[in-house]
């Protein structure tokens, strides 16, 4: 278990570094002065030179990239091009609401899904089993912002059910808990999809072994049987799907919070990208990708602490 | 991370034909090549998902090609008088903000959809095919390297690349091609450096390889048509994801520039009057949903038949 941790967090080491060098590179491999591009055409020579020297753009580019990584590697991303505020404390102004919608989406994504995914499992080829094939197929098939747009045109615009715009008003749990709904329904709807359809098929595989059979001969209860013993083992590679599929979460937490006008870290980024803000832009990235590293990192490590088969094959 | 070499069970179909019985005859053979075809396309005349998919996907074709013809008006008329109309016989799915007939705009945008994704997904398979097959067949430090660069690619959400990416170079058909492309290699890469590896200790590759083959004769004639078929059917289902990043990335103004029409940009524009013109939005996802829906069907009858075991672990 050991071996198989340190090769694995070896790995999510080298995959920052790369993600770091990427970010860094993307503003140097573009023709022209870094400083010009990274503050936009309407710069003053003033903020030029100034941003040059804060960035260190008179030393060589190897440099460059050391401070940079030293930096990052100390919590220091830099400072917002028009506020001057440093862009650590921006994103952590943020995260929260990205935080919070993940959560609530992934959320009731499991609750639905998991269990959906056990009942079809269990009584294959019922109505219960095809609605949620279908169902399944309809809701990965169609685009999360898609989901976003038309949630809004439904439940916002047209039923005015619940509110359109924004994260409510601080304090105020239940106002931010309404505006959670609509962005949290449209980034889920995917993964109910997702998980019923693997959650079945691992079960159904599951439900054919022998222990299975076993603890049905002990005379258990069926829905101890199905959630206690079969669900347990049935449930890994859902929890792999899930760490893999985080990266997919961010691209729909992005959609859905520009659509709906929610401050996270995706419209922190767009923003930055439409004013050109290139400092947070590149420490929004790094965090968002660091994110989901971490998460990814997470589930594999879970997934090994429960099957050692995988330990060995890294 | 690690597929075994040696595994019988490989979800490669094609390799079975090394292993015909010795008494039958070739024309035995023949025939029961030519019954098996039969078999298949009777699975896949009697499966609604594969045949709705079929004809989804042949109408999106249909659509995009002959949209000039179709199309009732040019996509970037003005009818100024009658700007922001809702459906009419005149305009059967209303108009934008200019007037523009969104049917026309919504048939021409299925071109820039029919065109990103047919660059897309073939340059991404020949390119992802080429890696695979080099990760598989080449030396060891080559495949980890590969590995580990796919890996990378694959932990970067799409979506955060994307802007990043736009925020320096500013937005473009090429840029939505090349991401489209970068994201997606790995996927196929993937897939056929599995089925590489699994061929490479085979008998017919290890006979024309002590027959004095040439690597490339070999990889060209030998590995690659037992590789080709479980990655176009990943191709197909490969489709919804392009076009949905497209739409997308079109859908926040760093895909395709107005006033070229692409459902991302119709869905935009729609967005911008979602309280005055719902019309607009309802109308540029339904191709969108359509697109996705067709292609997935499709894909996962074609999988269902022709390749059963790469359903599981899905």
């Amino acid at each position: 278990m050991l071996y198989y941790l340190t090769k694995r967090l070896g790995l999510s080491v080298v995959v920052i570094c790369l993600v770091v060098l990427l970010l860094f590179s993307l503003l140097h491999l573009i023709p022209g002065d870094p400083a010009t591009i990274a503050l936009g055409p309407r710069a003053t020579p003033e903020a030029i030179a100034r941003y040059a020297e804060k960035m260190h753009l008179d030393e060589p580019v190897w440099r460059q990239f050391l401070i940079y990584i030293g930096n990052a590697a100390t919590g220091d991303l830099g400072l917002d091009v028009f506020s001057d505020r440093p862009v650590t404390a921006i994103i952590l102004e943020r995260i929260g609401f990205t935080l919070a919608l993940v959560a609530a989406g992934m959320g009731w994504a499991m609750l639905l899904g998991i269990p959906l995914g056990c009942l079809a499992a269990v009584k294959p080829n019922s109505w219960l089993d095809r609605v949620t094939g279908v169902l399944s197929v309809g809701t990965i098939a169609v685009p999360s912002f898609l989901v976003s747009i038309w949630a809004l045109l439904i439940f916002a615009v047209h039923l005015r059910w619940l509110p359109a715009i924004g994260a409510g008003e601080p304090g105020d749990l239940g106002d931010q808990l309404a505006h959670l709904v609509l962005p949290a329904f449209a980034i889920g709807l995917s993964w109910v999809g997702y998980l019923a359809r693997m959650v079945r098929a691992s079960m159904l595989e599951v439900m054919g072994e022998n222990y299975i059979r076993s603890a049905r001969a002990f005379g258990l209860r069926p829905r101890r049987v199905i959630f206690g013993y079969a669900l347990r083992v049935a449930i890994l590679p859902t929890i792999t799907l899930i760490g893999m599929g985080f990266g997919g979460m961010i691209s729909s937490t992005v959609f859905a919070e520009i659509i709906f006008a929610r401050p996270g870290i995706g419209k922190l980024i767009f923003d930055a990208v439409m004013a050109r803000n290139f400092p947070i832009v590149q420490g929004a990235v790094l965090v968002a990708t660091g994110l989901y590293i971490l998460v990814v990192l997470f589930s594999d490590i879970l997934i090994a602490w429960f099957d050692p088969r995988v330990r060995e094959s890294l | 991370m690690s597929e075994n070499p040696s595994e019988p069970e490989t979800g490669i179909p094609a390799i079975d034909a090394t292993g015909l019985p010795d008494h039958m005859s070739e024309a035995e053979i023949r025939e029961s090549a030519a019954r098996e075809r039969r078999e298949k396309l009777r699975m896949f005349l009697t499966n609604w998902q594969g045949l709705t998919g079929l004809i989804l996907v042949t109408l999106f074709f249909a659509s995009a090609i002959f949209a000039s013809w179709i199309a009732p008006y040019e996509p970037n008329a003005l009818d100024v008088p009658n700007r922001l109309s809702g459906p009419t016989w005149e305009h059967l799915a209303g108009t934008d903000q200019l007037g523009r007939d969104t049917l026309s705009r919504i048939l021409h945008g299925g071109r820039v959809a029919l065109k990103i994704a047919a660059i897309g997904v073939s340059v991404s398979l020949v390119v992802g095919l080429i890696l695979g097959m080099i990760a598989g067949f080449g030396p060891r430090w080559l495949d980890s390297l590969l590995l580990l660069l796919f890996d990378t690619v694959r932990s970067f959400p799409t979506i955060v690349l994307a802007l990043a990416t736009v925020a320096l170079t500013g937005p473009s058909l090429g840029m939505v091609l090349a991401i489209v492309i970068i994201t997606s290699i790995p996927q196929y890469a993937r897939v056929a450096r599995t089925a590489t590896l699994t061929l490479r200790n085979t008998d017919f590759i290890l006979a024309e390889r002590s027959l004095g083959a040439s690597m490339g004769r070999t990889l060209l004639h030998h590995v690659m048509p037992n590789v080709v078929g479980p990655l176009l059917i990943l191709a197909a289902m490969d489709v919804p994801v392009v076009v949905t990043v497209e739409a997308g990335l079109s859908f926040l103004g760093l895909g395709v520039l107005p006033p070229t029409a692409s459902w991302g940009t119709i869905l935009n524009e729609g967005y911008l009057v979602i309280r005055d013109a719902p019309w607009m939005v309802i109308a540029g996802g339904i191709p969108l949903i359509l697109t996705t829906l067709g292609f997935t069907f499709l894909g996962e009858a074609l999988r269902d038949i022709f390749d059963p075991r790469m359903g599981k672990g899905r």
